[in-house]
């Protein structure tokens, strides 16, 4: 088995089975989505960029925003991330593939359908949908284009992707361990995403069941969310938010993973307090589950209700808190060095922690009546989820970029990404938090006179970010065809199982387990 | 398949799973339910009772009064005159009272509305019994016909004495387009 090399052409990529081959699947579809989930905001950008109405129609506006938001959320962020896993869990626990490799591939390959579905709807009389990602009933039962049936089912192959993906990851590090790796040595980037799915598999089949109410409200006379028939809009919101917050920590909770594996190696220290690291990942993961309703705090909740979602929802600062101390704790008097992940780590560390702390504004509910649906929101939640999700996942394209291809990314390149990107990003988000506590409202094409100018610096901000990432994309390919060899432990002294194998990590790994220390 | 000792096997881990998944669909819907009971429970939603109450035999509570609101709203582009008869009632608790809303369908075609209650303050609505009600029932107008639609309800004897004023209030659903609303029409154009 050892020497069994990959199949030729395409063929490889339909029908393999091998958790490197999918994990590069899922990283190179990820990252295609990230592309046109860019163009889509940067449409959003250059409309935004003067008020008026210049560029595109209301309506396409409000598909703009729609498909960016599901894009970046389904298409981008959460395969990027399963990808990251294909790659990384078996090496990091010593296994030598999947547990399920077969349902591995199908995952992956419901994946392009379900997305070159829910684009078509672009190119469909009526148009793609437009109410929001968060497609709040009854705007996308009573009031959505026809396309909304496209998208109900776009969603559920999604769902089912994820969910097939979850199941593969538990099976896979809670039976294929090498002997001797027992949970608590496990690597923090396997502990987050064990518990990331499990609340995939808990969420997903929620969302499932909200997308499927929708289809019989639409199609089959029934009255779930619609008020004339004894429905109810504001169940849909319960029911949606049930899913849409645990949703968000599935977004972030791999990303500490994979900062809590790169920030030690260059600090060149161990990760300091890793056990108090794996419990506070597990209290989030829990508290994520009874917060929702902090996303509908305007929709007219009794004051006890406002109360409990509110310090509930202040209680996630502390295990968040627990873990940015520990990260500082971690390069704190450490010999550090800043090579283009640690970047990327450290500005992850400094850029979610401001998100964090936006985060905690709005959770105070009466201070959240003058935020709700404001860009301030926008601001927020771009700042957890870009230097948050994205930035942690360039940094494990980085770190482990090496590992992959068996070549080294030129370092001057990654600096000058992380520098274009980092500026970028904080030149897009910064100025939202200013609109919006000054009223200006999200998902509108047009604005008042008096947010102009700061609009104007967000669109400039946001095609420099843009552009970066093509830069991104160049780095990537020449690192893969001309990139100068790596060393099998490519850093000083990492620490994991992955670094024991050769660069580039042969085709199988650890067909025989490996002996823990 | 590696498997060390006490672990369970993979297929019966997946079976697990699987039943969480499944569990878990059920539960998304188990949850409309469940917001109805809470509601009910809590009296959030102003959500009142959708059959008509037979009250017991119930004294009138004459040392104290009540005012009753009422309120009428159509629902976005639904193009009936809906309006209360009275706008305010003083009633005693325990006092059946009687009064209506007219609507009148100014369409050159057959319509149907749904009337959608709700009481406010919330804690009201469990203490607001509506013995008749247009609402319990969809209602057809044809082209240009008027109606006086009734409602009688009974403030019950056990509401919380905070409570002056009630509001109860119908927002009027156009649902001709509905499976309802069309099976209603056809009856209304066989008589």
């Amino acid at each position: 088995m050892g020497d069994h090399g990959p199949a030729k052409g395409f063929g490889r990529w339909l029908y393999t089975t091998n958790h490197k081959d999918i994990g590069s699947m899922y990283l190179w579809f990820s990252f295609a989505m990230f592309l046109l989930g860019g163009v889509f905001a940067l449409v959003i950008r250059a409309e935004l960029f003067q008020p008026g109405l210049q560029l595109v129609e209301p309506e396409f506006f409000n598909q703009m925003t729609t498909m960016h938001g599901l894009i970046m959320v389904f298409g981008a962020v959460m395969p990027a991330f399963v990808g990251l896993a294909n790659w990384l869990i078996p090496m990091m626990i010593g296994a030598p593939d999947m547990a399920l490799p077969r349902m591995n591939n199908w995952s992956f390959w419901i994946l392009p359908f379900a997305f070159a579905m829910l684009t078509s709807t672009l190119f469909m009389e009526g148009g793609g949908p437009n109410f929001g990602w968060t497609f709040y009933a009854p705007l996308s039962t009573t009031y959505a284009p026809p396309s909304v049936t496209y998208f109900i089912f776009a969603v559920h192959i999604m769902g089912a992707s994820s969910i097939m993906g979850s199941i593969n990851i538990i099976a896979t590090i809670l039976n294929m361990r090498a002997p001797g790796m027992t949970l608590m040595k496990m690597p923090l980037f396997v502990w987050t995403w064990l518990i990331t799915a499990y609340l995939l598999i808990a969420v997903m089949p929620v969302l499932a069941g909200c997308v499927t109410m929708m289809l019989m409200d639409i199609h089959f006379g029934t009255s779930f969310f619609n008020a004339a028939g004894g429905g109810d809009p504001v169940l849909f919101q319960h029911v949606f938010w049930f899913f849409g917050h645990p949703e968000v920590y599935i977004m972030i909770l791999p990303a500490f993973g994979v900062a809590s594996a790169i920030i030690p190696t260059f600090a060149r220290k161990p990760l300091f307090g890793y056990a108090s690291m794996v419990y506070a990942t597990a209290s989030i993961a829990f508290l994520s589950f009874i917060v929702w309703a902090h996303h509908m705090f305007t929709v007219g909740m009794p004051i006890a209700g406002e109360l409990f979602f509110m310090y509930a929802t202040m209680l996630i600062a502390v295990p968040t808190g627990v873990k940015v101390f520990n990260w500082v704790t971690t390069m704190f008097r450490g010999s550090m060095t800043f090579e283009t992940p640690m970047l990327f780590a450290i500005a992850f560390v400094i850029l979610f922690t401001i998100g964090g702390f936006s985060g905690l504004m709005l959770a105070i509910a009466p201070a959240d009546f003058q935020y709700h649906d404001t860009y301030f929101v926008v601001a927020h939640f771009h700042y957890v989820l870009v230097p948050g999700a994205i930035f942690s996942i360039f940094a494990a394209v980085y770190y482990w970029l090496p590992k992959w291809s068996g070549k080294m990314y030129d370092e001057r390149l990654g600096k000058a990404h992380f520098w274009l990107s980092f500026v970028g990003l904080n030149v897009t988000f910064f100025p939202m938090h200013f609109v919006g506590l000054a009223g200006m409202p999200r998902r509108i094409p047009d604005y008042a006179l008096q947010f102009a100018d700061f609009n104007m610096i967000a669109s400039c901000g946001a095609f420099l970010f843009g552009f970066s990432q093509v830069f991104f994309l160049y780095i990537v390919i020449k690192t893969i065809r001309s990139g100068k060899k790596a060393t099998d432990e490519v850093w000083e002294n990492p620490e994991g199982l992955e670094w024991t194998i050769p660069s580039p990590a042969p085709y199988h790994t650890f067909t025989t387990p490996p002996a823990i220390k | 398949m590696r498997k060390q000792q006490g672990q369970t096997s993979t297929a019966s881990l997946v079976k697990m799973l699987v039943c969480v998944v499944i569990g878990m669909f059920f539960f998304g819907f188990a949850l409309v339910p469940l917001y109805d009971l809470f509601c009910e429970v809590t009296g959030l939603n102003g959500k009142t009772n959708e059959q008509a109450y037979i009250p017991a035999e119930q004294l009138v509570d004459t040392s104290r009064e009540v005012t009753v609101q009422f309120v009428a709203t159509n629902n976005e582009s639904m193009p009936w005159m809906f309006k209360p008869e009275v706008f305010k009632l003083k009633v005693h608790p325990g006092q059946e009272i009687r009064t209506t809303f007219y609507a009148k369908n100014p369409r050159s075609m057959a319509m149907v509305g749904q009337a959608i209650p709700s009481v406010s303050p919330g804690k009201a609505a469990a203490y607001f019994h509506k013995t008749e009600c247009f609402c319990f029932n969809s209602q057809p107008l044809m082209a240009g016909e008027e109606v006086d639609m009734p409602v009688s309800f009974i403030v019950d004897r056990d509401l919380p004495a905070s409570v002056h004023t009630i509001t109860l209030s119908y927002t009027l659903f156009d649902i001709t387009d509905s499976k309802q609303g069309r099976a209603a029409v056809s009856e209304l154009a066989s008589l």
